[in-house]
């Protein structure tokens, strides 16, 4: 081997968004190893500036039509702080559900859509609708039942309608809600099973790989969080949310459209493993079950093991999503009119665990509720600075034994692990309106 | 039996939530893959293709390089079909048409803003012939199934141009004015059967306007109803800024 090597993976396939792969060697020594982001900027913020509190959600949402229902709850959190608006315990149970729903639909997507091809050493999802037509059934099925709760909670899955500040403006009936249990407990549960149980025989198609790096996500006391709780670093323990920009640290790199991030170390990563290794310990039984089958151990620092976490996350979110739908039948669905009339006027944080990791919004609001200040930073502008560090670990590890192809395919593999958003990161970027 | 149509299916700027539209179409997506080959779909497979008969386009062109590849991609498809409300008519993304490109750079970027190349938010029609639109933000699942199976069988695809009103009415929804909202069903392009004002919203006008639109009237209803002339302009520009371009404010 020369010691020459020139990767360039231009427009980078099965991930959400536009980045190519560069990857420069000379002599043995690795001159560049990056994630390029040329994803075409969008400039929310400045579409944001002077809209009410009624359309920030609408407009936020088509940020990203993947982790849409995201970027409502972050919004309207961030909105309802700003503004004073209590939600009943009746919204908080709905919009857990929602989060559940978007988190099982994304995960089972990016594991069997957009991953599994790798491990079977195939170019995409429709080639095993011949060769693995099971498994093909079952990741539709489960995806249509996600769907189908966004669809009754929320009028639709991508950019959801009737979830607004405040509440709710249409509800689903208790009969409804019977329904979707007994598709999660009768449907989702077994065919999880049966995708663990698939996932298992391909477990030796993971790569060998470790670095361990600060995980940072959502925690809280009381479950698993994802649709709150305070930050969580594996270096520096728990911060409210409030701190946010102190955990975060953006700034502008060169290649890449949308920001880079970093806390106590010079990168961190969000998403599945991240919350795996901090919140491992607040997941269902049924979870850890199948993390174990799985060989996901507390800990892990194999960037690859995201896809599996992913999965067991999906399994707790069917379990958990029963166990919501069995309170709020037990509760009866009362009709209530969203909580929109403001006591305040001000500034607020909202802060999900969206598919990708941790998600924050910021909005300052005027006193006739017009947005004038915006900040919002994305999991996946969160994780790039962790993938250009695990790219320059991974490739002299691998360039005396592996082929050009075989590397650059690892490095695709790498990226598609981290189920990166690309569009999403470089809509909302860091910004203050000048009035 | 003729081949089977070769379908590719390509992004610009936008949320690729029509692209995941697609694979959303859980019941229908195995038939459909039985009357075309995909050829080509960054999203979710790594093969290219040189040739095809009927592309779908989601996005908004905003950079040099979408001009560029909207071009390519026009050369080499028999049909090509612009998907959703960027696509269409340029989005929510038009927005920022609004404002000076100088400012909008400055206000996100800061020092940097000449790292990254930006043209206004355009969309497809604006550089490229397009042969048929399947409207929506996100793009309307049954109008694409509409689209999908006149183009496959060889027809032509009838063409909404109804307002969202009309099928409000025949889902017998309360109408939103009454309920002491604002709406743009008026003006709005039907196609959804209504969704918005079926779960308790009002129509943002996310498919466009219809081709016989007044807008300077549909402006005055907003401002009867309670909404200052700056907030009743900004309603409607949220997914049409490019089309109200010109028009009376």
């Amino acid at each position: 081997m020369s010691g020459d090597l020139n990767i360039n993976v231009h427009h980078l396939t099965r991930v959400e968004g536009h980045g190519n792969i560069v990857v420069n060697m000379r002599k043995g020594v690795l001159e560049k190893a990056r994630l390029e982001i040329v994803e075409a900027p969008r400039y929310f913020e400045a579409m944001l500036k002077g809209r009410s509190f009624h359309e920030a959600a609408i407009i936020t949402s088509r940020i990203c039509g993947i982790c849409s229902l995201g970027h409502q709850m972050t919004s309207f959190k961030a909105t309802e702080q700003a503004l004073g608006l209590e939600v009943s315990e009746q919204t908080l149970l709905l919009r857990k559900l929602l989060v559940h729903g978007a988190t099982l639909q994304s995960n089972v997507l990016h594991a069997l859509f957009l991953a599994a091809p790798d491990f079977l050493k195939v170019g995409s999802v429709f080639p095993l609708v011949a060769s693995h037509p099971e498994v093909v059934k079952a990741a539709l099925r489960m995806k249509r039942m996600a769907n189908v709760m966004a669809e009754v909670l929320s009028g639709r899955a991508v950019h959801p309608i009737s979830c607004v500040p405040g509440g709710f403006t249409a509800l689903p009936t208790t009969a409804q809600l019977a329904e979707l249990k007994r598709g999660l407990a009768e449907q989702m549960l077994p065919d999880l099973a049966f995708a663990a149980e698939v996932l298992q025989t391909l477990a030796g198609e993971i790569p060998d790989f470790s670095r361990p790096t600060e995980y940072i996500s959502l925690r809280s006391d009381d479950d698993y969080a994802l649709y709150d709780g305070d930050i969580c670093s594996s270096d520096s323990g728990r911060v409210a949310v409030s701190e946010y920009r102190r955990m975060t640290n953006e700034f502008v790199v060169e290649h890449s459209s949308s920001k880079h991030c970093k806390a106590n170390r010079d990168s961190y990563m969000v998403g599945a493993l991240a919350r795996w290794n901090n919140n491992h310990d607040r997941l269902c039984g049924e979870a850890l079950e199948v993390a174990a089958k799985l060989g996901l151990e507390p800990g892990c620092a194999n960037p690859y093991m995201n896809t599996i976490a992913q999965v067991v996350e999906a399994v707790h979110c069917a379990v958990d999503s029963i166990a919501i739908l069995e309170e709020l039948m037990r509760r009866g669905i009362k009709p209530e009119p969203p909580n929109q009339e403001p006591t305040r006027y001000g500034t607020g944080v909202g802060a999900t665990e969206v598919p990708r990791g941790i998600l924050y919004h910021e909005y300052t609001y005027d006193r006739q509720g017009r947005i004038v200040k915006a900040n919002c930073i994305i999991p996946t502008g969160q994780n790039l600075g962790n993938i250009d560090n695990d790219m320059r670990k991974l490739v002299p590890e691998v360039v005396p034994t592996r082929s050009e192809k075989e590397i650059a395919h690892l490095l695709e593999m790498l990226v598609r692990a981290y189920d990166p958003c690309i569009s999403c990161s470089v809509h909302m970027l860091d910004v203050e309106f000048i009035r | 039996m003729a081949a089977k149509p070769r379908v590719g299916i390509f992004d610009f700027t936008g949320c690729e939530g029509c692209e995941l539209n697609h694979l959303n179409f859980e019941e229908q997506l195995l038939d459909i893959l039985e009357h075309v080959d995909i050829v080509e779909w960054r999203e979710a497979m790594d093969e290219r293709a040189d040739e095809l008969d009927i592309a779908f386009v989601e996005g908004s062109l905003s950079t040099p390089d979408c001009i560029t590849r909207i071009n390519a991609i026009r050369r080499k498809s028999k049909i090509l079909v612009a998907v959703g409300a960027c696509a269409v008519q340029g989005g929510v993304n038009a927005m920022k048409n609004l404002q000076p490109i100088e400012a909008v750079r400055e206000e996100v970027y800061g020092e940097d803003k000449y790292l990254f190349p930006t043209l206004p938010a355009l969309p497809l029609s604006a550089v490229v012939k397009v042969d048929h639109e399947i409207r929506g933000c996100p793009m309307t699942q049954i109008e694409f199934l509409k689209v999908f199976t006149a183009l496959v069988m060889g027809k032509r695809p009838v063409e909404t141009d109804h307002a969202v009103c009309v099928e409000c009415k025949l889902r017998e929804n309360e109408c939103v004015y009454d309920k002491g909202m604002v709406c743009l069903g008026p003006v709005t392009r039907g196609g959804c059967a209504a969704i918005c004002p079926s779960f308790g919203q009002y129509c943002t006008g996310c498919r466009g306007l219809v081709s016989d639109a007044n807008p300077a009237a549909m402006e005055q209803i907003l401002v009867d109803h309670g909404l200052a002339a700056e907030e009743a302009r900004k309603k409607l520009q949220l997914f049409n800024a490019n089309q109200l371009e010109g028009t009376q404010s």
